[in-house]
């Protein structure tokens, strides 16, 4: 059997085995820690779907993740003081039910990425990182001064969104629900990668003139592409905004545009668990080290270099060896 | 005579003060292997680019089966049925052989976005695909990566993807550069069988093989076709022989 898969399954199985020692030993901040890592792993997965699929590298996915972070702040700031988001031409009033959150992030962010990709993909290269990240800092700015919603200061939310049947308050009924979640995101990424729309998106990544020698353009493919990994990105940012019930414009940084391609480098690019690996990874390296020292993106830093410079795979593609032929 | 499946009537095209193509008309008929010869920076590629897509003529109009094509996009004439294979491979590397060829019968289906049932299990792409590798010779190497294959499999991959799209004329960009004889033998006789399923319009640069195949030949030279015709016209036109074959028909 191939080493992928075998390395991917051991994965999942840690990132449930794990927790649940924690909640077993009564260590409610491992399984935070790990909540934060099952999200930067849906963050990344998102970014991956455009990066190592599409080819599209983008430097502007805080957008996605800020986005997402702002519709549970916002969606919950009103549902707690009672007031409502929006009251003319009709009424929209704030909620704490996540599946609503999820659903209204999860379109936001996919209608934000077709309208930042709709522009930015009739640049390449280095052009499309510089208006990805151009994009993504515009809404870091326009938050900063967004008095209502706090600021530069951020919003605190005072509990916890609502999901039917489950306390969220506790740890690892939270975690439940984010690693599910990243479940979901996973087998949907990997059946698209193997549908009639991954071969010609992988296609186009490799050569636009093939895929428009077979008759189709490589636009339409790259902005459905950029839609669903701004969407799934999106997601992880109400999570993540959730989990720590505050945002803040810190979350459409470039820091965490960066942190969130570092999960996809680290882990491996275009491998669907890629992400995965690369936000535990990441978590443990800045949960051990960043004991150590204050510095510790030191080290982080010699690892990235390290990766690209010697293994091109990344994490899974450095033990599970170069992909060999598809079946 | 059959109507033309391809007509290209008084393209022109300048670069500046380089006048790439000038006043060009060419056409391809059922049946047959229209042979496109020139020297070195004669304009074939430009002229290329023009029929195929990623070219604006600056005046002069291509049709494709009756259809005025020249503002159409690459990938709009691919799925009229144009079926192309490029001077330099242009293949996804990183796919195997046989998703290169899926790929090709998913371009002419068109529903490329389909995003869950998975592709390779299509047994109508799959049919397709299998066919047009048979009928190339690289069954064999089916699910070998396409980065693994030799120059000449690439080649022959290349044709089998055009072949995939059904086109109704081929487009050849010097399918046997770089192939040693045997593989350009082979290339040869595929290419006279492939005529009868669409025409192809051939650029080469092998004098043997054009001699051998085509049934007309033009002459690019300097931008200006400065012959058309078969090729004992073109074998016996003294202007042909000192402007471009001299040397070549004499050894």
């Amino acid at each position: 059997m191939r080493k992928e898969p075998v390395l991917n399954m051991a994965l999942l199985i840690a990132l449930l085995a794990f927790p649940l020692w924690a909640w077993a030993a009564d260590e409610p901040f491992l399984i935070t820690l790990t909540t934060r890592a099952v999200i930067f792993a849906i963050a990344g997965v998102g970014l991956n779907f455009a990066l190592g699929f599409g080819g599209l590298v983008s430097f502007g996915h805080a957008a996605f993740f800020g986005l997402g972070g702002y519709v549970m702040g916002v969606l919950a700031f009103h549902a707690q003081t009672y007031t409502p988001v929006l009251d003319w031409p009709f009424v929209i009033n704030g909620t704490k039910s996540m599946p609503i959150v999820w659903m209204v992030a999860i379109a936001l962010s996919g209608a934000l990425a077709v309208a930042i990709g709709a522009l930015s993909l009739r640049t390449s290269g280095v052009y499309f990182i510089m208006i990805t990240l151009a994009f993504a800092q515009m809404l870091y700015y326009f938050t900063i001064s967004w008095s209502t919603y706090g600021g530069e200061d951020g919003l605190s939310i005072y509990v916890r969104n609502d999901f039917p049947g489950l306390n969220t308050m506790d740890p690892i009924q939270y975690y439940a629900i984010c690693y599910v979640l990243l479940l979901i995101v996973l087998g949907l990424v990997y059946a698209i990668s193997k549908s009639a729309f991954g071969l010609a998106l992988g296609a186009s990544r490799q050569n636009e003139d093939r895929i428009q020698a077979v008759g189709q353009g490589p636009f339409g493919l790259y902005l459905t592409a950029f839609a669903i990994s701004g969407a799934i990105t999106g997601l992880a940012g109400v999570l993540h905004a959730d989990l720590n019930r505050f945002v803040s414009p810190t979350m459409f940084s470039w820091h965490t545009s960066g942190e969130i391609m570092i999960f996809v480098i680290l882990g491996g690019v275009g491998r669907v668990f890629g992400p995965v690996a690369g936000a535990v990874l990441f978590i443990v390296l800045e949960h051990t080290l960043g004991g150590l020292s204050e510095f510790w993106h030191i080290y982080l830093g010699a690892m990235l270099l390290g990766v690209v410079l010697f293994a091109r795979g990344g994490l899974i593609g450095l033990i599970a060896g170069r992909e060999v032929a598809h079946d | 005579m059959t109507k033309p499946l391809l007509d290209v009537r008084g393209v022109s095209k300048s670069f500046g003060a380089v006048q790439a193509s000038t006043d060009i008309n060419l056409d391809l008929r059922e049946g047959e292997i229209h042979a496109l010869i020139g020297p070195n920076g004669a304009g074939k590629s430009t002229l290329i680019k023009q029929i195929a897509g990623g070219l604006r003529p600056d005046s002069g109009t291509v049709f494709c089966d009756g259809q005025d094509i020249t503002g159409l996009s690459t990938a709009a004439r691919a799925r009229l049925g144009m079926g192309r294979t490029f001077q330099i491979s242009s293949l996804a590397m990183d796919y195997s052989v046989l998703q290169n060829v899926v790929l090709g019968a998913l371009g002419r289906r068109g529903d490329i976005f389909r995003f869950f049932r998975p592709v390779m299990k299509d047994a109508d792409l799959l049919a397709t695909a299998n066919q047009a590798l048979e009928m190339v010779g690289l069954e064999d190497v089916k699910n070998f990566m396409t980065s693994e294959l030799s120059h000449g499999q690439r080649r022959q991959l290349e044709v089998a993807v055009a072949l995939t799209l059904s086109p109704k004329v081929f487009l050849m960009d010097e399918p046997m550069a770089g192939l040693g004889a045997d593989g350009s033998r082979r290339l040869m006789e595929l290419l006279g069988k492939f005529k009868q399923m669409a025409p192809i319009l051939l650029v080469e640069h092998d004098m043997d093989a054009v001699f051998a195949l085509a049934d007309r030949i033009s002459v690019l030279v300097y931008g200006k076709i400065i012959a058309s015709g078969s090729v004992e016209d073109i074998r016996g036109n003294p202007i042909v022989r000192s402007a471009y074959l001299g040397e070549e028909i004499d050894a």
